[in-house]
């Protein structure tokens, strides 16, 4: 590949956002002082919020979802440390989660073994055999980063998973491995037999690992991953071996991917090959670039989002997968920045101190938009009911209202909500472009 | 005579069948300011990438303070002490400026691979990266993303990347290239203040920045030196005058 | 013998079905430098229309309209979807032709239902046309290998002897060029984008009535068709034709012959140890080659990755 003119190479947009984040005008010193304070307390309110949530959420089902938020924000920064921030694309990932969640659990029965450890540090077990993983495949898959990359990812990926119904005494064939994770030593007393024991364990390794990884993208050989992610031939005549770096990368990802596993072994105590598919590989592909790629929080958010999207609409509707994708193609198209490139899009009306004269152009148009999409996506379920219904069941529920979709009136509703919302949406929006471009101007009224 | 910074010894490229460095010879002694000329396509940027592993020689060594470089990947050649800037820009455009040049710090300073420093804690990295800012004048300009930077402060910002790690052999494919008169005083400028007792080796068009900076020229005409030595004596080389009148004159056609 | 020509037979079929999909998806990667996930998801939206219009009117109208639907759908995917995400670079489209697969599964189950679709071969070609001592060969397969080998003759033509193929393989390597010519070249990407994707929805038209048309039929097919083209060399037609037999004889012949693994060790020498079932290798010990017949490509394509990245014909590096 050639390097063009990087004038012409960096996208219009990104230019902008950058140039208003850093103010050229601050000396150093003081820069550090304040990114530093800028910077620890996210991290302090996270971990305030994370540790005092089980109080206003004491059910044991809503412990189940935080955990599961938590693994998979574990996964998705891992992720995101080859996809984001060295630019290199997996399409087998779920494999080094997986092997570290298997190892865990063969840890978790070899008892003699299990019972002198704390259930704690299971999780390095698993960062460890995903490392090891890593290190093996890297050796090779690193050389180059797009699509060859890719293609080992994928190829190795599906060996894999295919050895999981193969190699049974390592994956345990169809049925997986399951364990107990009660008969480690106890920990201060606490042998994990509750939930909320297993919830402060996973919390605590997230607050750990989120805290590691950002100082990884810290260090110098995470500052490269970036550098060799724009311009590897530059990077080469900095005096860096792109490989090197891109495979120290692939190592650290394997490692945050092999946690994320213990904590899923920990949580679950069962393991199967569905950790392992392509399916989970795509899941976490799909989670972060929700997210959004270009900031470390993006995959954070991405995962949460990602699972409070999968909790609630999983239980109220079959077609959970079909959203998940719309919105997946959706993202790719029009959002390539994702969630977190959506919320950095509006730091510079808020540094120009106008984000408020944004509020209400988005009710106007977002609300209607946002309601014309729910009667879209009544209709489908109309359409969906209305073709896969057993015959005779006529009747469905939707939006907390039962009535019959072989009617024509409740078509009608759906009809018409979606064509106003979304013809209000379209009729404001000139407005909201407008307000969008006075807020991003310095100067002006305000 | 002491060893030659650089030396280059029967030097070929082939692509397919044509022919392109058809056989270099050279020595540059340490710290030489040593100007390439040649009509387009008379091979120099080719030269340039063999020389720094870009492309693998057909034939013939290169010889950087005496030690062969045959095999040796692009970054092996840098960690050696020899650096060099690109004719198109190649700079990190998303980085900020401050960042492109702290990157090209981190190797020379010993961090390799690291993943147990900060760098943002590193007071050497921190006062290395705005010293050479401030040699190439943009200390001003540090926190902003580097693809925003003017063409000329772009072009200043690379020579700032190519002469951090502290090498002391630098080679600059045309610095000056697509630059305004102004611009390019400023440029010229710039490299004879930072490249102050190191070697020097430049391929450049612009004959005022060739005969104001060089020691001595080589002429690259198709594939092969046709004359090497003092301006004033390669300005009166009866062959290089030819060589770019005639390629002048071609090129008009 | 004869079992060792059946299985050619079978193989070819399977290879030569998977060179329909490969020579297009080779094509537009040659040509858009970009890897189509969603490539097999049109060989699936083949067969289903294909089962849809049969219902209507016949095999042989579905076998006629389906892949143009299919084409003219792939055109309306690149004009629309990834011309725009193009500007974004290469992640993202791949990225992009990724989600395009899982939405088109999703969207498959939406219309038709999870179950398997009543596809079946037409009457006509529903006969044994000989066999093999026993082995029936059924004409439909006959009809597969003159298809897929029409198609192929057809491609090479096109490609090689017109107006149009020289346009487009001249746009392949040197697009801007191509566009200074006074050729519309985000046409012809399209147009080959379409054709590419129609070739693959034929292949499912053929494919849906003994393969089966059912919403995993993209996911089984799609990333052994992936493994193809890159052994065979991105962007390679013959590497792709190469490629895609081999895969089909290898597979073939490993599901039809029963090696197992112990008789391949003991015979280079490893002897089988005592206490087998209690090895941490038993697993490995008792492999059989139908077992592993469908990782095979993917052994295969990490291997060629790894000692040769170009592919088997692969000239250019990504």
């Amino acid at each position: 590949m050639t390097v063009s003119d990087p004038k012409h190479d960096v996208p219009e947009g990104a230019r902008e956002k950058d140039q208003i984040t850093t103010d050229p005008s601050n000396p150093s010193e003081r820069m550090r002082a304040g990114s530093m304070t800028l910077t620890l307390a996210p991290w302090v309110i996270a971990t305030v919020v994370l540790i005092f949530l089980p109080m206003f959420f004491t059910n044991n089902s809503t412990l189940t979802i935080m955990n599961q938020m938590s693994i998979t924000i574990v996964f998705a920064l891992a992720y995101n440390m080859l996809l984001g921030q060295g630019g290199m694309l997996s399409f087998g990932h779920a494999v080094y989660a997986g092997v570290g969640g298997f190892a865990c659990m063969h840890i978790m029965n070899m008892s003699d073994f299990f019972e002198t450890i704390p259930l704690v540090i299971l999780p390095v077990f698993g960062g460890l055999f995903g490392m090891g993983l890593a290190m093996i495949v890297g050796s090779f898959s690193t050389r180059s980063a797009g699509t060859v990359f890719a293609m080992i990812s994928l190829g190795v990926g599906e060996l894999i998973a295919a050895c999981s119904v193969i190699i049974v005494a390592f994956f345990g064939g169809e049925e997986g491995i399951s364990g107990d994770r009660t008969y480690a030593q106890p920990f201060f007393g606490v042998e994990f037999l509750q939930q909320i024991e297993v919830y402060y364990l996973t919390i605590a390794w997230l607050v750990i690992s989120a805290a590691l990884m950002y100082l990884w993208s810290r260090t110098p050989v995470g500052r490269m991953a970036n550098a060799v992610r724009d311009n590897p031939e530059r990077a080469q005549f900095l005096g860096y071996s792109a490989r090197w770096v891109r495979y120290y990368s692939f190592i650290a990802s394997g490692f945050f991917c092999g946690i994320a596993g213990g904590l899923f072994a920990i949580n679950y105590e069962i393991l199967t090959e569905e950790n392992l598919n392509t399916a989970s590989s795509g899941v976490i592909l799909l989670v972060t670039f929700l997210g959004g790629v270009g900031f470390f929080f993006g995959p954070i958010i991405g995962a949460i989002a990602f699972t409070l999207l999968q909790t609630v609409l999983s239980l109220s509707t079959e077609l959970w997968a079909f959203y998940a994708g719309t919105l997946f193609v959706a993202t790719v198209m029009f959002f390539p920045g994702g969630l977190a490139g959506l919320i950095m899009m509006h730091v510079p009306a808020f540094k120009l101190g106008k984000a408020s004269g944004l509020v209400m152009p988005y009710i106007k148009t977002l609300l209607p938009g946002a309601i014309g999409l729910l009667g879209l996506a009544a209709l489908v379920e109309m359409t969906f009911h209305f073709r896969h219904a057993a015959t005779g069941d006529v009747e469905m529920t939707l939006f907390w209202t039962t009535f019959n979709s072989h009617e024509v009136l409740p078509w009608i509703i759906a009809g018409a909500v979606t064509v106003i919302g979304l013809g209000i949406a379209k009729v404001t929006a000139p407005s909201l472009k407008e307000a969008w471009n006075e807020a991003n101007t310095a100067g002006g009224a305000s | 005579m002491s060893t030659p910074a650089l030396e280059l010894t029967g030097l070929k490229k082939s692509f397919g069948k044509a022919e392109i460095i058809r056989g270099i010879d050279l020595s540059i002694g340490k710290a030489e300011r040593h100007a390439i000329i040649g009509p387009n396509g008379a091979g120099k940027s080719t030269l340039f990438n063999l020389i720094t592993a870009r492309f693998a020689p057909t034939a013939g060594t290169v010889k950087l303070h005496g030690e062969n470089l045959a095999g040796l990947e692009p970054f092996q050649i840098n960690r050696k002490g020899l650096s060099r800037s690109f004719q198109i820009t190649n700079i990190f455009p998303a980085m900020t400026v401050f960042e492109n040049v702290r990157c090209a710090l981190l190797w020379a300073q010993g961090y390799k691979y690291s993943f147990w420093h900060l760098v943002n804690s590193k007071r050497d990295l921190t006062e290395g990266a705005e010293a050479i800012l401030d040699q190439i004048n943009l200390l001003e300009r540090r926190n902003l993303p580097a693809g925003t930077l003017s063409y000329a402060e772009q072009r200043a910002l690379e020579i700032g990347i190519t002469i951090a790690g502290g090498a002391d052999v630098i080679m600059l494919d045309e610095p000056t290239a697509g630059m305004s008169n102004t611009e390019t005083d400023y440029i010229t400028d710039l490299i004879l203040k930072v490249t102050a007792g190191k070697t020097l080796i430049m391929v450049e068009h612009d004959m005022g920045v060739v005969f104001g900076l060089a020691d001595r020229i080589s002429v690259l005409v198709y594939g092969e030196i046709i004359a090497t030595g003092a301006p004033a004596d390669v300005r009166a080389d009866a062959r290089v005058q030819e060589a770019y009148l005639g390629a002048a004159l071609e090129a008009e056609h | 013998m004869d079992l060792i020509l059946v299985n050619l037979i079978d193989g070819l079929v399977t290879g030569l079905l998977l060179f329909m999909l490969s020579a297009g998806l080779t094509l537009i990667f040659s040509m858009m430098g970009v890897l189509n996930f969603a490539h097999a998801s049109f060989y699936m939206l083949g067969a289903y229309f294909a089962y849809q219009i049969s219902l209507a009117l016949g095999f042989w109208m579905g076998l006629l309209i389906a892949p143009i639907v299919v084409g003219v759908l792939g055109a309306g995917v690149e004009r629309y979807g990834l011309r725009r995400v193009h500007q974004y670079g290469h992640v993202p489209e791949l990225i992009f032709t990724f989600g395009l697969a899982l939405l088109i599964e999703e969207m498959v189950q939406f219309v038709w239902g999870k179950n398997q679709m009543a596809y079946s071969v037409p009457e006509v070609l529903n006969f044994t046309a000989f066999a093999i001592s026993g082995n029936s060969i059924p004409a439909y397969k006959i009809f597969m290998i003159f298809t897929s080998i029409a198609i192929f003759i057809g491609l090479l033509y096109i490609l090689t002897k017109t107006r149009v193929g020289m346009i487009i393989q001249a746009a392949l390597s040197y697009p801007r060029t191509v566009e200074a010519l006074g050729h519309n070249v985000p046409l012809i990407f399209m147009g080959v984008f379409g054709v590419g994707t129609a070739l693959a929805g034929l292949a499912g038209v053929i494919a849906g009535p003994v393969l089966g048309t059912f919403p995993g039929m993209a996911f089984v097919l799609g990333s052994i068709v992936f493994v193809t083209i890159v052994i065979g060399g991105l962007g390679s037609l013959w590497g792709a034709l190469v490629a895609s037999l081999l895969i089909g004889w290898i597979t073939t012949f490993a599901k039809s012959y029963n090696i197992e693994m112990e008789d391949v060790l003991n015979s280079i020498g490893i002897s089988t140890p005592e206490n087998l079932s209690d090895s941490v290798f038993r697993d490995f010990w008792s492999l059989t080659s139908p077992q592993i017949a469908d990782i095979l490509p993917y052994i295969l394509m990490v291997l060629i990755l790894i000692f040769r990245p170009a592919g088997l014909f692969g000239k250019r590096q990504s």
